[in-house]
């Protein structure tokens, strides 16, 4: 007999036999007949493929306008001091945001993750805190004077510690404005930008991801090319998009002429197509998969001018934006498992009595602050105008590996516990494993 | 305002300990590596260039800049009150740290007038006493063979006798013992109160009953002495204990504990400053080789040595932020005891980290005396484990997030 193959006896080969036939039953549409199956256990969205509808069902038009000049936020003036106090506009925002979350998100965040959606209502409020204002300049309505990566950072900090995937429903639309805030021409502005500080904001999302392995942001599959009256065509499949299906206007990342652009897509321009994407985590955030098929977009659709350098900036400010919403659901893996360790009793005494359970949280909270550190501070770097292709690098890395950690950590300090719905550490556990992977979708 | 800069006041100072540590320390790196327990006489005229400028700007290159929250006005810059925060020694201190251990810690360990005494001075010690003992190399003698980590449980003591305390008992890694002026003794008045019984004594290093026992032969930072002492019959007068000679049961050895507060900070900074010494040859080495170091493209698309550096720079800048973050803390008198030991767990742990793996990536040219990646990787262990361990750091950290007593989680 050789070393590697293992002899089944009769018995075992009789037990491989039933296994099979167990299997084969277990698939059959017979149980389904006699109703068997659990009706729970009939997956949400079953039917991924070929489910694709036109998007922008409901989605308005959106009339052309011309406008003077673009609008830019200025960087704020520096003392030039090492700081790590929010100025009081951040301050309050925080707060506002924080509480919102808190008394908003959390309570609900089981329930959305289960629905795959976010509530209406809660996205009307989200807009009404000013959502979606954050990253416009003044002199066109927006909140902030100033430039404002930190404020977003903050605010996503805060948003992900009630909950990531509602935080992500909630931010889709500000991707749009703030891209929109930061390269759109005047025209661009003049037509996008009131709708966004208006009362009737609407969904929005910015898309990069493409559904392939090893996916670089940089090397994409969706194609643009060059119509002969100066537009553009687009063909392409961009994955994990939140809210596409309500969505009514999209920035989608295409290669254009062998580079990466970013280009203006509303929802209702024939050739779009949107397929529910239930994924792992940040599930309340509606992912979806987004066709688009010869989608024919007039010359003033190009953001940006097709800059190698705002292509760049929007993948490193999506980056930061995604390290600030893990920093937040980092925040609430440390309280939880603080307050659990202390009431969880074993061997008579408190769990955190023992070095392995202490230690692990000791560890959770160092490389949390490790992530909050270096994310605020590609973060401020971005609004001063430095360079901070590093700074987003090393913050994606720390939260593409130590966030990750604590996810993990979360779960395992709960034991079985964390491993049912009864705890929200196992969706942490699932939410963190996209922050650290996904690219676009938000923006600081 | 959010800003995680250098300040801008700071980088004068900074790059005049990078110039020092460049043409001075460096230099002398593998010299003193070698010939250990040999004076650095290179060093003797830095201390009075050191010392100049003090007075100044903090340049601090040692422990002996920061002490009660001592946080200068605000440079050039506007005062507090307009700016809201304040950017003073603590943080100076950190700054040129790392750039002198970027150098060389040895050495910096060794800087003539900058012993971990000094910073006890600084932080508890009298008008009287600090002007008495100011200018005075002082080292710092706490570990005995039976107490490292505990440190509430040595065993030598004092006893008064009049106008004198008499102390007997064994220290052990005193840095800088047999250069120092002064030593500051640990000892306890009162065994019977156990911890609360821990005082601190500054002893003359001629003192008759302050016998230097041998110099410690080391894996790394080989240009700083390590002494043992014996203390026998030695007698120090009483204007010589730091802080209150009362025995209080409810506070005491917490007062103590404060000078690592401040300390810790700066030992992070030198495993940053070590460790950076690795991460730039490593920069040199890889870029040399061929490889582009490219922040923008995803690391799974780039060369495994590459991939390797940005994680390990990743680790290095959260140890820096982390550093800068604890003693940005203690220039704003915030409470900083468990951001201190979160700075120097990270950068302990990162510190080998990084300078080990750096030899690793460089092959034969890490691991040969003909560079100094691995000098490195051996002075990094020190600093993951003198000034409280790694286990020490986590378990502070630990007790003030659960709200545990040193009885409960021990």
């Amino acid at each position: 007999m050789a070393p590697n193959t293992i002899e089944k006896s009769p018995a075992d080969k009789g037990m491989a036999f039933g296994l099979r036939a167990l299997n084969r039953f277990a698939s059959s549409s017979t149980i389904d007949k006699l109703k068997l199956r659990k009706p729970a256990e009939k997956a949400l969205y079953s039917t991924t493929k070929g489910g694709f509808k036109a998007a922008g069902a409901v989605g308005r038009q959106f009339t052309k306008q011309k406008g003077d000049k673009p609008a830019r936020q200025p960087s704020a003036k520096s003392y030039g001091l090492f700081d790590l106090t929010p100025t009081d506009e951040q301050a309050m925002l925080t707060e506002a945001f924080g509480d919102f979350a808190q008394s908003e998100l959390k309570p609900i965040a089981g329930q959305a993750d289960h629905d795959c959606a976010a509530p209406a209502e809660l996205l009307a409020q989200s807009i009404e805190l000013g959502v979606t204002m954050i990253g416009v300049p003044e002199e066109l309505g927006g909140a902030v004077e100033e430039r404002s990566a930190v404020t977003s950072t903050l605010i996503s900090e805060t948003l992900a510690k009630g909950d990531m995937g509602l935080a992500v429903a909630v931010l889709a639309p500000a991707a749009v404005s703030t891209a929109l805030g930061l390269w759109g021409d005047a025209d661009q502005q003049a037509t996008y930008l009131p709708e966004f500080v208006g009362e009737n904001v609407p969904a929005a999302a910015l898309a990069v991801m493409e559904p392939r392995p090893l996916f670089d942001p940089f090397k994409l599959d969706t194609k643009a090319t060059r119509n002969a009256d100066g537009g553009f065509t687009l063909t392409g499949v961009k994955s994990l998009v939140p809210r596409a299906a309500d969505a009514e206007l999209f920035v989608i990342a295409a290669e254009l002429e062998g580079k990466p652009a970013l280009f203006i897509v509303e929802a209702k321009t024939d050739g779009v197509a949107v397929a529910p994407e239930p994924a792992m985590g940040i599930r309340a955030s509606a992912t979806a998969t987004l066709a688009l098929e010869d989608v024919k977009l007039p010359v003033e659709s190009l953001l940006g001018d097709a800059d190698p350098e705002v292509y760049a900036d929007c993948i490193r400010l999506g980056r930061i934006a995604w390290s600030a919403l893990a920093a937040g659901t980092g925040q609430a893996v440390l309280d939880y498992v603080t307050q659990y360790v202390n009431d969880r009793v074993a061997f008579g005494e408190p769990i955190s009595h023992r070095q392995a359970v202490a230690f692990t949280v000791s560890n959770i909270a160092i490389e949390l602050d490790a992530i909050r550190l270096t994310t605020y501070k590609a973060a401020s770097r971005a609004d001063a105008g430095k360079s901070f292709a590093r700074e987003s690098a090393l913050a994606r890395q720390l939260t593409a590996t130590k966030g990750m950690q604590i996810g993990s950590d979360g779960v395992q300090l709960l034991g079985g516990h964390g491993y049912i719905k009864e705890h929200p550490v196992e969706r942490w556990y699932r939410d963190l494993r996209a922050a650290g992977m996904i690219e676009g979708v938000l923006l600081v | 305002m959010i800003n995680l800069e250098y300040p801008k006041k700071f980088k004068p100072l900074v790059s005049q300990a990078n110039m020092v540590a460049q043409e001075l320390l460096r230099p002398n790196s593998r010299k003193y590596d070698i010939a250990e327990h040999e004076y650095p006489v290179e060093l003797d005229m830095l201390r009075s260039l050191i010392e100049g400028m003090e007075d100044g700007a903090g340049m601090g290159a040692g422990a002996a800049g920061v002490g009660k929250g001592d946080a200068s006005e605000n440079g050039g810059a506007p005062k507090a009150e307009e700016t809201g925060t304040k950017n003073g020694t603590n943080l100076s201190t950190a700054l040129s740290i790392i750039e002198m251990c970027w150098g060389d810690t040895g050495l910096l360990l060794t800087m003539p007038g900058q012993g971990l005494g000094n910073s006890a001075i600084a932080a508890v010690a009298n008008e009287e006493q600090l002007k008495r003992f100011k200018g005075k190399w002082a080292a710092m003698a706490i570990t005995e063979p039976e107490a490292g980590s505990d440190s509430a449980s040595i065993r030598t003591t004092a006893v008064k006798d009049g106008d004198y305390y008499v102390l007997n008992g064994e220290k052990i890694f005193v840095t800088s013992g047999e250069r120092a002026d002064v030593v500051v003794v640990w000892a306890n008045v009162d065994p019977s109160a156990g911890r609360a019984g821990i005082k601190s004594f500054v002893v003359e290093r001629d003192n008759p009953g302050l016998k230097l026992d041998r110099l410690e032969h080391k894996l790394g930072i080989r240009a700083s002495d390590t002494a043992n002492f014996i203390l026998q019959d030695c007698r120090v007068h009483k204007d010589n204990l730091l802080g209150d000679p009362e025995v209080r049961t409810d506070k005491g050895f917490g007062g103590v504990m404060q000078t690592f507060d401040n300390t810790r900070p700066l030992v992070a900074a030198m495993a940053l400053g070590c460790s950076r010494a690795a991460l730039d040859e490593l920069r040199t080495l890889l870029t040399d080789a061929g490889f582009e170091i490219d922040y923008d493209r995803p690391t799974a698309h780039q060369p495994g040595a590459v991939a390797e550096f940005i994680e390990l720079e990743a680790d290095w800048e959260a140890a820096l932020l982390l550093t800068m973050q604890a003693a940005w803390m203690a220039d704003n008198r915030k409470p900083n005891s468990v951001h201190a030991s979160m700075a120097k767990a990270k950068a302990g742990r990162s510190g080998t980290d990084i300078t080990l793996r750096a030899v690793k990536l460089a092959g034969s040219v890490g691991y040969s005396e003909n560079e100094l990646l691995e000098k490195w990787s051996r002075d990094s262990k020190i600093l993951d484990i003198f000034e409280g361990t790694q286990q020490i750091q986590l378990l502070i950290i630990a007790r003030q997030l659960l709200g545990k007593s040193s009885s409960e989680l021990k």
